[in-house]
């Protein structure tokens, strides 16, 4: 039971191994893109392609029971709330400082190189 | 002890049933090693520190009036005589892909018993982190030879400084220890230290679990923090 798909065929790593190249390689090439709701579409989708490989694969999640899927992966949905709340608390943390100090006068250098 | 405990009241159930039985029969509940359910225990607790960092630095950089640098041009490199964003940053996670696909090969060959390829493997990949580290650390120098400190840069924010040294300082603290651990775990496959316990190579999957945790946490910090 322990053991239970861990001494599967190669095939199903080289596979995972190549589709993580791939992923990269589309996630690096959203940077070339302008910003907008594609690009922030395609960045979260190839990342969450790329976790749930290595964590189903790779971390051999898929092959677990049940009962350790969820008392892993369950918790950190409660991140979600977390970032919803913050992102939240940071727009009003903007506005107050907009709201106070005025806007920013910071005039930036372009990065040289 | 183990096996008792596994073995009485043992479901192989699958799905819901599965994971009632698992819960209430008395017996232990998840059916893996001890060390294998409690490093993932520990990448669960993991998990919550590096989501607090990411949300710590989504919520300043949502917060500050200053405009954010522009991550392409921060960390772009001059190859050839052309600017390329990112440059650094796209070998570097391809650099712990390879040893994520290394690592998951150790860790079979850990099962089948094969000594020698385990060793090798696990050897190649605490190379490979150990390079992800380097390019870290060229990476670290260019910036504050730019003048990034953590708090101010030119390029922007000052909370721009302080979120990549400590997002990118922990998590290379973690690859760092991952190579320390990886070559702990190799040369006692080598020198036949688990052969003397039983010849249970299940350590080299645990190894194997917290290195692609690792490589997990880089594709949230290059998504969240490089790309965004």
């Amino acid at each position: 039971m322990a053991t239970e798909g861990t001494q599967h065929p190669l095939k199903i790593y080289w596979i995972m191994w190549a589709a993580l190249f791939v992923l990269s390689t589309f996630s690096y090439l959203t940077d070339f893109m302008d910003d907008g709701a594609l690009r922030t579409t395609l960045i979260l989708t190839f990342m969450l392609a790329k976790a749930g490989g290595i964590v189903w694969i790779f971390m051999h999640m898929g092959w677990e029971r049940l009962a350790l899927k969820l008392a892993i992966l369950g918790p950190p949905v409660a991140i979600l709330v977390l970032i919803g709340m913050m992102s939240l608390e940071g727009e009003y943390v903007e506005d107050s400082r907009i709201d106070n100090y005025g806007e920013s006068t910071f005039v930036p250098e372009t990065p040289g190189h | 002890m183990s096996e008792a405990i596994l073995d009485s009241g043992a479901t192989e159930a699958p799905g819901a049933k599965g994971l009632v039985d698992d819960w209430s029969r008395d017996k232990q509940v998840f059916g893996v090693p001890w060390g294998k359910a409690m490093m993932w225990i520990f990448l669960l607790s993991d998990t919550f520190i590096f989501s607090c960092f990411l949300v710590g630095y989504m919520s300043v950089r949502i917060a500050t009036t200053d405009p954010w640098p522009n991550p392409s041009e921060v960390f772009g490199l001059e190859a050839f005589g052309v600017q390329v964003p990112l440059l650094l940053i796209a070998i570097m996670t391809f650099v712990l892909i390879t040893s994520s696909g290394t690592m998951a090969l150790a860790v079979n060959m850990g099962y089948r018993k094969d000594r020698k390829k385990t060793f090798w493997l696990m050897v190649a990949t605490a190379l490979l982190g150990a390079t992800f580290v380097s390019m870290q650390a060229f990476e670290w120098s260019k910036l504050i030879s730019e003048g990034v400190r953590p708090w101010a840069n030119p390029f922007g924010a000052a909370q721009f400084g302080s979120s990549f040294f400590m997002i990118t300082g922990f998590h290379g603290m973690h690859v760092t220890a991952g190579v320390i651990y990886l070559l702990i775990v190799a040369f006692r496959v080598k020198n036949g230290y688990y052969e003397k316990r039983g010849g249970n190579y299940e350590i080299v999957e645990i190894a194997g679990l917290y290195w692609h945790f690792v490589d997990l946490v880089w594709v949230f910090i290059f998504a969240f923090f490089y790309l965004w």
